[in-house]
Order: C-alpha cells, then sequence, then structure tokens
C-alpha cells in the first residue's frame, strides 16, 4: 500500500508514463487505485507522429498491469520521507 | 482519490489492447477487474502503406486483462481527423 499512498500525494502532478508497448503518455495525474491504474487528464502522447492511434484523447485511464514506468517531478519527491516510510512498513511486515 | 471509470459511462472511447489493436466505441459498462462493455464499436486497423481500415464490430465485451489504455475520445478532434490520409507503425503489443 505505500506506494499507492505514494502515487495519491502526486495526484495533480505532472507525469509521463511509459508502458509496456514502448508508448509514453505524459499528462496531470488525475487519480491511482490500489492496482496502480492510472487517470491522467489532458494527456498527450510522446512522438504523436509515430502512435496518431493515441491522438484526440481528452483524458485517459491506464490498466497498471501495462505500466513499465511512471516519470515523476524530482522536486515532488522528499527521498528522505520516502526511505522512511519504506523502512517503516518493512519492519512491520510490508504493512500488510 | 479511487480511480473510477463511471464517469465514462456513454461517452465515445478508444482502448488500446495487450495486443495493439485499437477498439473504438460508446463505453456502456465495466466491472473492478475493468472487463468493458462497448457498443456500436469498431476496430481501426493501421497501416504504413494504406489507409486507416474500419472493421465494424457491434457489441463486444473486452477483458479487462487484454486492456493496456482507456482513452475518453475528444469527439470533435476525433471527427476532424481525416483517417484516410492517416499512416502508423501498428502499436507493439505488450512485452511483459
Amino acid at each position: 500500500m505505500l506506494f499507492y499512498s505514494f502515487f495519491k500525494t502526486l495526484v495533480g502532478k505532472e507525469v509521463a508514463v511509459e508502458l509496456k508497448n514502448d508508448v509514453s503518455l505524459t499528462g496531470t495525474l488525475h487519480s491511482v487505485d490500489q492496482y496502480l491504474n492510472v487517470k491522467l487528464t489532458g494527456v498527450k502522447v510522446v512522438d504523436e507522429e509515430r502512435f496518431p492511434q493515441l491522438g484526440a484523447l481528452k483524458g485517459c485511464f491506464i490498466r497498471g498491469s501495462a505500466v513499465r514506468y511512471i516519470q515523476i517531478p524530482a522536486s515532488e519527491v522528499d527521498t528522505e520521507l520516502l526511505q522512511d516510510a519504506c523502512r517503516k512498513e518493512n519492519a512491520s511486515g510490508g504493512g500488510r | 482519490m479511487a480511480t473510477t471509470l463511471s464517469e465514462l459511462q456513454g461517452k465515445p472511447v478508444s482502448i488500446i489492447t495487450n495486443d495493439g489493436r485499437n477498439i473504438v466505441g460508446n463505453f456502456r459498462g465495466h466491472d473492478h477487474t475493468i472487463n468493458v462493455i462497448l457498443d456500436s464499436c469498431h476496430e481501426r486497423v493501421y497501416s504504413t502503406t494504406a489507409a486507416v481500415e474500419v472493421v465494424p464490430l457491434g457489441l463486444y465485451i473486452v477483458r479487462g486483462d487484454n486492456i493496456a489504455v482507456i482513452g475518453e475520445l475528444d469527439e470533435a478532434a476525433d471527427t476532424e481527423r481525416d483517417l484516410s490520409s492517416l499512416r502508423a507503425v501498428p502499436i507493439k503489443p505488450l512485452a511483459h
């Protein structure tokens, strides 16, 4: 649940999502759920010339299982806090 | 901040499946595994050598397992596009 909580703190921020089919999408993180499915608003495909399939979208829902990376702005992350939270979660048996 | 698909109800959506297909239709329903019901849908087959081929499909249930992206179509922008002049490399299948 740690990463779910973590991504919740990033709602409203600009992110870039790279999918396992090599498509990259950028947009504002609208929401996440427990499966790390994400919803973006104001989506833009990186390299729209190559992927017109994904043009003309207002927003999109990305299934967590299709995500390879989510790039987040470094300035929005408190790494100390994140490391601390990781340690706590591990100490308490994985937080399950 | 749960991610819900309910707000897509009745709207035109464009789905990219795990094998790289693009299915466009009206969103009629979903469940928690992201199984999705689309009505009056069609597939758009992209190619580098020919115009986009539109294959009518009718009413479809797409299994959640097989969905990578659900995009909310911007209808105005979509009708404005000239599919007959669009050329594109097909999207690759998901590689886990």
